[in-house]
């Protein structure tokens, strides 16, 4: 928890924006140094126009680049992604829990992600192949809704360069000069090779696509506490006082974004919540 | 060393733990090929006589369009069965299957295995047993692919 009233957006501003895909922008916002654990999220605020919860997708390593990775799909994210380098930015963060970072040491770690769900785990990812040689295999497999919409692909491509992980990508659809994968990315779960039973999954993207992976993997013979997933609600408060996140008996704010899957199954399956 | 194909059949993933006289039975329906990347292991329209399990390389299951070109429908990898619709009548290809890169496959001439799946029900029912797992989870993808996942709403 921030150690100050978390309820206060301080004010910083944009160092540095990217496009990254169509409607999808980064920005690199300065805030002084900004620890945070892979899988935490703040809330940025866009002056006059309403808040957001957006993970962070930079390296925990560098504190000094607080990055976060949007889409436009509302008001505020709208708006997020259209900031301009200087524009003022409201922040208040890091907030929730994040991947199982200490519990994965030891074991193979596979990383599923789909569309922008590749930004919250980009922190996870960064610290595996910052302390390499703490984990098991390294897996990363990717799913994205055609070539185009593929996130981050410099550094997807330059860690399918690495000798010590594997890197699968797949797309749902794809004309004809596209030589990779097509496909769901639950297929690449079935061709990857991993120790089921040492094994541990941190799963990120549209809630269909992990309730699918989480059972491919769940039939691979991971256990489902070991499987993580990170959930996206109606963040308001960030701090587990307004409700809007509610998830049964759970705030995803506060409780998560990130869980397990042994943790979330029921609720999944429950089509009123 | 040339391997023998009874023990390709019997090492590859689809056949995993199938009984050596059901082996035997397959491999009397089975012969190694090679496809050079960009050729075709067939294309769509055709009489489905012959389906593949890939041992090395990925192919592409496509569709020719006048407006877009080729669209790929699915990619497939080592360990998977290219080629299902010699299962059913009218047996026949809906679609072109290319290879991506090399491509070493076992060939299995459809006619002959539906012919002994009539003669053997035993034989038969594993045969289905086998196929029928890759028909699901390709409706499953196809289902998943259509409702687009990572569309806005995703």
């Amino acid at each position: 928890m921030a150690d100050y009233d978390p309820m206060i957006p301080r004010v910083a501003r944009v160092r540095k924006t990217r496009r990254e895909i169509a409607d999808v922008a980064t920005l690199e916002i300065d805030a002084g140094d900004f620890s945070f654990a892979p899988g935490q999220f703040d809330m940025l605020t866009v002056f006059g126009v309403g808040e957001a919860a957006i993970s962070v997708s930079g390296d925990p390593a560098d504190p000094s680049r607080l990055v976060h990775t949007i889409r436009a799909v509302g008001a505020v994210s709208r708006a997020l992604v259209d900031l301009h380098v200087g524009a003022p930015i409201g922040l208040r963060g890091p907030f929730g829990r994040g991947w199982p970072m200490q519990e994965a040491r030891g074991r193979d770690v596979i990383v599923v992600a789909g569309g922008l769900g590749l930004a919250p785990l980009r922190p996870a990812l960064y610290r595996l192949f910052a302390e390499r040689e703490n984990y098991g295999r390294v897996i990363l497999l990717y799913g994205a809704r055609s070539p185009q919409d593929i996130l981050y692909r410099d550094e997807l491509e330059q860690w399918r360069g690495r000798l010590d992980a594997e890197v699968e990508a797949t797309v749902d659809h794809a004309r004809g000069e596209w030589r990779g994968n097509v496909g769901v990315v639950t297929g690449l779960v079935a061709r990857a090779a991993f120790d089921a039973r040492n094994a541990l999954a941190m799963l990120c993207g549209p809630e269909i696509m992990m309730r699918f992976v989480a059972d491919a993997l769940g039939d691979r013979g991971v256990a489902p506490e070991r499987i993580y997933l990170s959930m996206e609600r109606n963040m308001k408060c960030a701090i587990g006082w307004c409700g809007h996140c509610q998830f049964g008996p759970v705030f995803i704010c506060r409780d998560g974004p990130v869980f397990s899957y042994a943790r979330l199954r029921g609720l999944l399956a429950t089509k009123e919540l | 060393m040339i391997e023998g194909l009874e023990h390709i059949v019997a090492q590859h993933a689809f056949f995993a733990g199938l009984d050596a006289p059901f082996v035997a039975l397959v491999c009397g329906c089975a012969k190694n090929m090679r496809f050079d990347a960009g050729t075709y292991l067939f294309r769509e329209g055709e009489s489905a006589d012959w389906f593949y399990l890939l041992r090395d390389g990925r192919a592409a299951l496509e569709l020719r369009d006048p407006a877009r070109g080729a669209v790929t429908l699915q990619t497939l990898a080592q360990g998977e069965v290219c080629g299902l619709s010699w299962l059913v009548p009218p047996y026949r290809w809906s679609y072109d299957a290319r290879a991506l890169e090399s491509v070493r496959a076992i060939a299995i001439d459809a006619a002959c295995l539906r012919r002994k799946s009539e003669a053997d029900p035993r034989f038969g029912y594993e045969m289905m047993k086998r196929f029928m797992p890759p028909l699901v989870e390709r409706l499953q993808a196809a289902r998943l692919q259509m409702i687009d996942v990572y569309g806005a709403h995703g």
